[in-house]
């Protein structure tokens, strides 16, 4: 598979669908922890998805200058065209 | 802005806790009167989650060891390993952990916490990577974090997963380490551990394995989960502690590597933190007898464990995982589990509330642990005080409604 930013975006914003309770609009710039509240665990959960879709691995110390799906999809396609 | 702000959101989660009842996270035991009897708000209460699997914490034997010992040693030792806290008892008990679980060197730490930081962050490094478990200890996350390696989590209990992850950093530099937990401390359940060592072995990894809750409990001896299925050689590094089978304080690892002894000068969390107590040198020496010798108190731990799975079963609770000195009962939300919590404390029986982020996938459990000190009224109380609570709650419908339906 091939990092194509916007195609990787869309899926990272879909699997983020089961962790959006609140029901908001999910964007590229939606903040995981302020407007979805998601905690440390929800995050590392939520990349575990994303690592089994593209078939990558995102090591957790990554994790910590994220802030929104478009960090996200950043990390996947750096990750893709590596 | 405060700098404490950071916490609201957290501080304001656990004010709503208050409101129900007594505050979960800061029970005070204004007695302990045994290893499962306690009094806690004035009131006599049943022990029915504190790890103490094999009651071991009023053994006569162990207590007369540990007050020995503070007479010819003294309340503490006032300095760290590598300094002026290494006394023959600190060697003796390390020599004597290593002999019990058939490796050639044992190192011991203040902590069980401490040993995992220890193990973790001595053996792999900035440029190795490490595979855990994503139900993993705290302890082993923040001992990942100390190591300061690259870190990927597999899916928990899950060998093809890690299979999958191994594979893709086959071709990378640095040294691979999994890490390993025999029985999981909050759902009870058990590792696949054959499964995950062949794995990890054919891709060349280094395991490091946390037996915290299945030292004593499994295998003939109590040696663990790894002697019980015997894996043993397979495991680089076993780590364990004193605070649950032992009934002390403190931790320790045990390996066969040639060269082991380089994590006494290497080794952060070993060299710069207070070496250990005399007193509980001692009893832990004492209690490692015990358990070699206990097979009578494993079989009565793991009738208990059959017996109280059975009742609530038949009750109609959800529990997390088969048979197991762990029984993780879960509960449908926060609301009920603290109503519930709160409720079985009223009853006179004690267990551990645990929440998410504490717990895997959002769940919300009370987790019991069963020891072999429990007595078959105690036992008997135990399944009455959850029936009245859970059926007045709504939660079950009790005993004769679960068996009519």
């Amino acid at each position: 598979m091939t990092g194509d930013y916007q195609v990787v975006c869309e899926q990272i914003l879909e699997l983020l669908g089961p962790f959006n309770k609140a029901g908001i609009e999910l964007k590229e710039d939606t903040d995981l922890a302020g407007d979805l509240e998601m905690d440390s665990v929800a995050a590392m959960n939520l990349v575990m998805e994303i690592e089994d879709r593209f078939d990558i691995d995102i090591p957790i110390n990554l994790l910590s200058d994220v802030t929104c799906p478009r960090d996200l999809a950043d990390l996947v396609v750096a990750q893709l065209n590596g | 802005m405060d700098i404490l702000d950071k916490y609201a959101a957290i501080a304001a989660r656990h004010d709503q806790l208050l409101d129900v009842g007594a505050d979960p996270f800061a029970v005070c035991m204004e007695q302990i009167n045994s290893p499962t009897e306690a009094v806690i708000n004035g009131k006599p209460v049943i022990l029915f989650g504190t790890n103490n699997y094999l009651g071991l914490t009023f053994d006569e034997d162990c207590i007369e060891a540990a007050v020995d010992a503070l007479r010819r040693m003294g309340t503490g030792t006032t300095g760290s390993r590598i300094a002026n806290g290494t006394y023959s008892a600190h060697r003796e008990l390390e020599e004597a952990f290593a002999t019990f679980m058939e490796r050639r060197h044992g190192m011991i730490f203040p902590t069980g916490y401490q040993a995992n930081l220890g193990v973790i962050a001595g053996v792999a490094g900035p440029k190795d990577t490490i595979f855990l478990d994503s139900d993993s200890h705290s302890s082993i996350y923040d001992g990942c974090r100390l190591a300061g390696s690259r870190l990927v989590r597999f899916r928990h209990n899950d060998p093809e997963n890690l299979d999958r992850r191994l594979a893709r950093h086959d071709a990378a530099d640095g040294q691979k380490v999994v890490v390993l937990e025999s029985l999981y401390s909050m759902l009870g359940d058990v590792a696949p551990l054959e499964a995950f060592v062949e794995v990890a072995k054919r891709h060349g990894a280094t395991i490091i394995l946390d037996e915290a809750h299945s030292f004593g409990v499994y295998g003939e001896k109590g040696q663990g989960l790894a002697h019980e299925l015997g894996l043993n050689d397979e495991i680089d590094f076993i780590a364990g502690t004193y605070s649950k089978s032992l009934g002390a304080v403190g931790g320790f690892i045990v390996s066969s590597h040639d060269r082991f002894e380089t994590l006494r000068y290497t080794c952060r969390q070993y060299m710069f933190t207070a070496s250990s107590l005399p007193s509980s040198l001692a009893s832990v020496t004492c209690a490692l007898k015990k358990v070699a010798e206990g097979t009578l108190l494993r079989r009565t731990l793991w009738q208990n464990a059959k017996d109280l799975h059975d009742r609530f079963h038949d009750l109609g609770f959800e529990i997390c995982a088969p048979v197991s000195p762990i029984l993780a009962v879960r509960l449908p939300d926060e609301q009920s589990a603290v109503s519930m919590w709160n409720g079985l404390l009223d009853g006179g029986v004690y267990v551990n509330l645990a929440l998410p982020p504490g717990t895997p996938d959002d769940t919300c459990l009370l987790r019991c642990s069963v020891s072999a000190a429990l007595r078959p009224e105690q036992i008997e109380k135990i399944g009455q005080t959850f029936e009245a609570v859970g059926t007045q709650l709504g939660l079950v419908q009790g005993k004769a409604a679960a068996i009519a339906s």
